[in-house]
Order: C-alpha cells, then structure tokens, then sequence
C-alpha cells in the first residue's frame, strides 16, 4: 500500500491529570519531507512523538501511519515506524552487532535478510568499526548512533528521531546531521529540537509548538523567502545616508556596515550596487536578510513570558 | 508469537552476559552442594534411618528440594529485578514499545527468557540429584516429581517478581518488593494454621502447601493448575500495568 501521506495526525491531545502537555496537534507527513519540530523545553515535543510512536496513548485524537490506524492495528501501523527516544534504547551488556540482530529481528526482518539488514544500518551510522564491542563501553556519541541504527535497521518509511544531537560533540553533531540528510532521501524523518540552525540545516518544514499548540508551520523554503525583508550590506566608504527610490530607511552600524529597509515590496538591490559604483561607495557586500527562523520562534515563544512579567 | 521468541531469545543472552546470572548460580550452587553433602553425611553416618518408607530419594531428593525452595525465594527476586524496572530506567524498554509487538508478547518474552535462567538452575541440581544413581536404587518418578515442583515454583517466583518489577523503575524496589509479595505468600501458610474462617482459603493459597506434596512425589493435577493459575495471574497483572502506564 503506497500513500503519499505517511502520518496524518489529527487532533492530538495529552492530558496528565489537570495538565495539558499537548492539545490539538494536528501534524502531516508526507513521503520525502524532513519535519522539523521545534519548540523551547517543556513545549510538547517529546509528548507529540510518543502519541506518534504508539509509546503513550492520546487523551484524544487520531494518529494514522501510511494510512493505518494507530489505536485499531497497532501492530501493522508499528511496522512502518522508526523511532529514536532522547535517551537511546540500547542494552549496554551487549554488543552492537547482537544489538542490531535483535532490533531487526523484533520489527519482523527476516531471518535471510537480517544480516544485510544489519551492515547496511552499521554502513549507514558508521558503526562498523565497534561492532563487537559492548554498547556499555562506547562513547555517548556512538551509543546514539546505535540508537540511530536501530531505528533505520528495518528501513521503515518514517523516522522520528527525538532531540538525536543532544549531548553530542559539534563534529558528531554534523556527522549525525548529515546521516538525517542521507536518510531523507530514503525515509521521511521528524525531528525534534530546540536548536534552530540544526533544523535551519537539514528540515524541509518547520512546525513550531509552543504549550502543547502548534503556533507556527511552514516550509523552510517560505521561511527563507519571508527573509528578503531587508538588506544588510557593507562598504569601504558607507554613505551618511541613502536617498533613492525604493529605500525606506538605512542604520549604520559601524564598519561600514550598514542594514537597508526597502519599501514595502520594492526590491532596491540593483539599483543600490549601480548608485555605489556611481558614488564610490565601494560595496563590499550586498545580501538580503530579515525575519530569521530565530526571530519567529522568540517572538511566538516569548510572549506569554513578557505577559507574566507584566503580571508579576 | 515471533517478537515473543526474538524478545525471550535476546532476552536470555542479556540474563547469562550479567555476572549477576553467574553469581546468583555460583551461590545457589554451593549452598545446595553443601546441604547435598550434609545429607548425604548424614545417611552414611546413620544408615538406619531409612526404612521401607523413607528411602534415599526421599532423604535426598525431598530434603534438598525442601531446602532449595527457600534458597529460591532469596535470591529469585534478584534476577527478576531488572526485568523491568531497569529498562524503564534506562529508557531501553520503548525499544519493545515502538517495535511491532503487543504488550503481551513484551511480557511473555522476559518471561520465557527468565525460564532459561530457571531451566540452567534446574539441570544443576538435578545433575545433583541424579549422581547417586550409580550408587543406590533411585525413585526416580519422585525426584522428578521433586523437579518439576522446582520448576513450577521458580516459574510462580519469577512472574510474581516480573509484576513487581513492572511497578517501578528502581530495580533494588523491585528486588525487596518481589521478595516481600513472595515471602507474604509463602506466609499464607502459617496463616492457614491459625484456624478460623478463612483457613482453608489461605491453606489454597499457600505457594508452599502447594510445593510440598510434589516434593513428597504427589504429582496433583491440582497442584500443577494451582501454580499455572499464579503464573498466568502475574503476568496477566503485569500486562495490565504497562498497558496502563502507556495511557
């Protein structure tokens, strides 16, 4: 069965007595997407991919996965999951290899294939050099990427990888980065963080949550379009000020450089680079700029903090 | 039921790579082999003890199977301990909550990959029991009987100590809480004898009354369904507790 969809949420919600932890997600994945969830500690996140995963039951809601019904056929709906908790699920007494053989016997690989099964997953998070060596013993890094591989090991068409880069040095971080970038091409992945470059980096679509609500959703691409708002650019001579069609307003901010606020809908840059070759003005560099993803995420996520100080 | 297998498979290997598994058989071992000799020492030293009606299987088999019942009641709990409680610590049980496996099949594969652990416990002493057949004319439908009570009890041990672990996330809990749930039924016994309404209730639930009569080479039907139902009653428990946790 082919579905384009791969996981149609609706309506999910997650009551912890009195609590709302999440209300009202109502999340796609389609096949080829890499989601990035995105929201500040405590937001949902974890929450939201439980419910998903079948690891934690909604109070309310429907979680379909390529097309199957979580709740009715948990068995057959499970099968096509991947699923990396925060904390890796490995067995520290065994090795990797014994590891792996387990995982990908337990999501029903059969016994024929299991064994390709597993090196194309040690291929894949670069674990062939540890194989036989104790999960216990290895490096937090590699204990993630275990858990990592256990997850891609019966190559299931979704993956859902949980904050996979906490805890990790920067040059594990962009080697795991670009093992989600690899999977993508095979496997549609969600994502979860709290660090915004790394979603900037590898997503495709962005959904922020914010108090167990999705507060924001678009895709990357839209993000960086909505970011040609303004020009930030930088000359050997800067001018004390720019009067020309187009231009609302310029600050200087030392150095020469200098951030430009075109009118509404004007695109100035052309018209800039020719009005600096005709001054001397020496531009140095010209790039557009403007409502970065951080800045949406501290403005949707932020403001319920300054409405509490305001209160307080 | 093939996750089930996988689970119990993967399972035992996590029990025998433990040096807990090794320690707690070294330990059970030795004790037994003391109290072997014991026994032992004590029919050569006064062979007039046995009679028509008590023979050496009697005096060895009973007397040892009699003995390792308490012995198992110490120690079980530690190797049920971690079945759980561990792995929700370690957050490596939602490696079998996300993989295509019903809870009952989680539960069924820890279990039946304890009974391996159970089954090496059983052939030691059996070995044990078994090496005086050279030596001297055996019963050995009762030291089978003997056995399997071994098994049944250890199995009834295990899946009350599986349910206990299920409770918490702190395997030293789930360790001295399996061992009081196991010690109070045990108790049950002793309350039995105290007369009273509720004295033959007790009497039936007693995990011992139950041992005893197949340590004696009765082999019940009623026994045996008695100590099925237990096993089936905790792990039905058990199921029910991770299927709530998960809501």
């Amino acid at each position: 069965m082919e579905h384009d969809i791969l996981i149609e949420a609706r309506g999910l919600t997650r009551r912890y007595g009195p609590n709302t932890a999440v209300q009202g997600v109502d999340l796609t994945l389609r096949r080829g997407e890499i989601l990035g969830l995105l929201g500040p500690n405590g937001a949902g996140k974890s929450t939201t991919m439980k419910m998903l995963t079948g690891n934690l039951a909604p109070s309310a809601g429907t979680v379909k996965i390529n097309g199957i019904d979580l709740a009715a056929e948990p068995k057959a709906a499970k099968q096509h999951l991947g699923y990396l908790p925060e904390l890796p699920p490995v067995h520290p007494e065994v090795t990797v290899d014994e590891y792996l053989h387990f995982a990908a016997a337990l999501h029903g690989v059969a016994k024929s294939s299991r064994k390709a099964a597993v090196d194309q997953a040690k291929t894949s998070c670069g674990l062939h050099e540890v194989s036989h060596r104790l999960i216990g013993n290895l490096s937090k890094g590699f204990q993630q990427r275990v858990g990592l591989a256990q997850a891609i090991v019966h190559t299931p068409p979704v993956i859902i990888l949980d904050e996979p880069t906490v805890g990790l040095d920067p040059i594990q971080i962009r080697e795991i980065r670009s093992l989600i970038a690899t999977l993508a091409q095979n496997h549609s992945v969600i994502l979860s963080s709290h660090i915004l470059p790394e979603i900037q980096a590898v997503c495709s679509r962005v959904m922020i949550v914010h108090r167990g609500q999705v507060v924001f959703q678009d895709s990357m691409a839209a993000v960086n379009a909505e970011n040609a708002s303004r020009l930030a650019a930088i000359f050997r001579n800067p001018p004390k000020t720019i009067q020309m069609p187009g231009v609302a307003q310029m600050q200087t901010l030392g150095e020469g450089r200098v951030v430009i606020t075109p009118e509404q809908g004007a695109d100035p840059r052309e018209a800039l680079i020719a009005e600096s070759v005709k001054q001397g003005w020496g531009l140095l560099e010209l790039k557009t700029e403007g409502r970065t993803l951080e800045e949406i995420f501290v403005s949707l996520t932020s403001g319920d903090t300054t409405a509490l100080q305001e209160a307080a | 039921m093939s996750a089930a297998l996988s689970i119990a498979r993967h399972e035992a290997r996590r029990i025998f790579v433990s040096p807990l598994a090794w320690t707690v058989l070294a330990i059970i071992q030795f004790i037994m082999g003391l109290s072997y000799f014991l026994l032992l020492g004590e029919i050569i030293s006064n062979p007039g003890a046995l009679n028509q009606y008590a023979g050496v299987s009697d005096y060895i088999g009973g007397g040892l199977f009699g003995f390792s019942a308490v012995l198992l009641l110490l120690v079980i709990p530690l190797m049920t301990m971690r079945l759980f409680a561990e792995d929700k610590k370690s957050g490596s049980l939602t490696l079998l909550t996300t993989a295509p496996a019903s809870i009952t099949e989680i539960v069924l594969g820890k279990f039946l990959g304890l009974s391996a652990f159970f089954l090496a416990v059983l052939v030691l002493m059996a070995l044990m029991a078994f090496s005086l057949i050279g030596g001297t004319d055996l019963d050995i439908g009762r030291m089978v009987a003997g056995l399997i009570g071994q098994l049944l009890l250890m199995l009834s041990f295990g899946a009350a100590g599986l349910f206990v672990s299920t409770l918490t996330r702190e395997p030293v809990i789930a360790a001295v809480g399996g061992f009081g749930l196991l010690l109070v039924i045990w108790l049950m016994e002793a309350m039995a004898y105290g007369g009273g309404l509720f004295s033959e209730v007790f009497r039936h639930l007693s995990l011992i009354g139950h041992f005893e009569k197949l340590r004696r080479g009765v082999f019940d039907t009623a026994d045996v369904a008695y100590y099925v139902l237990f096993i089936t009653l905790f792990l039905w428990l058990a199921v029910q507790r991770l299927d709530i946790e998960r809501s």
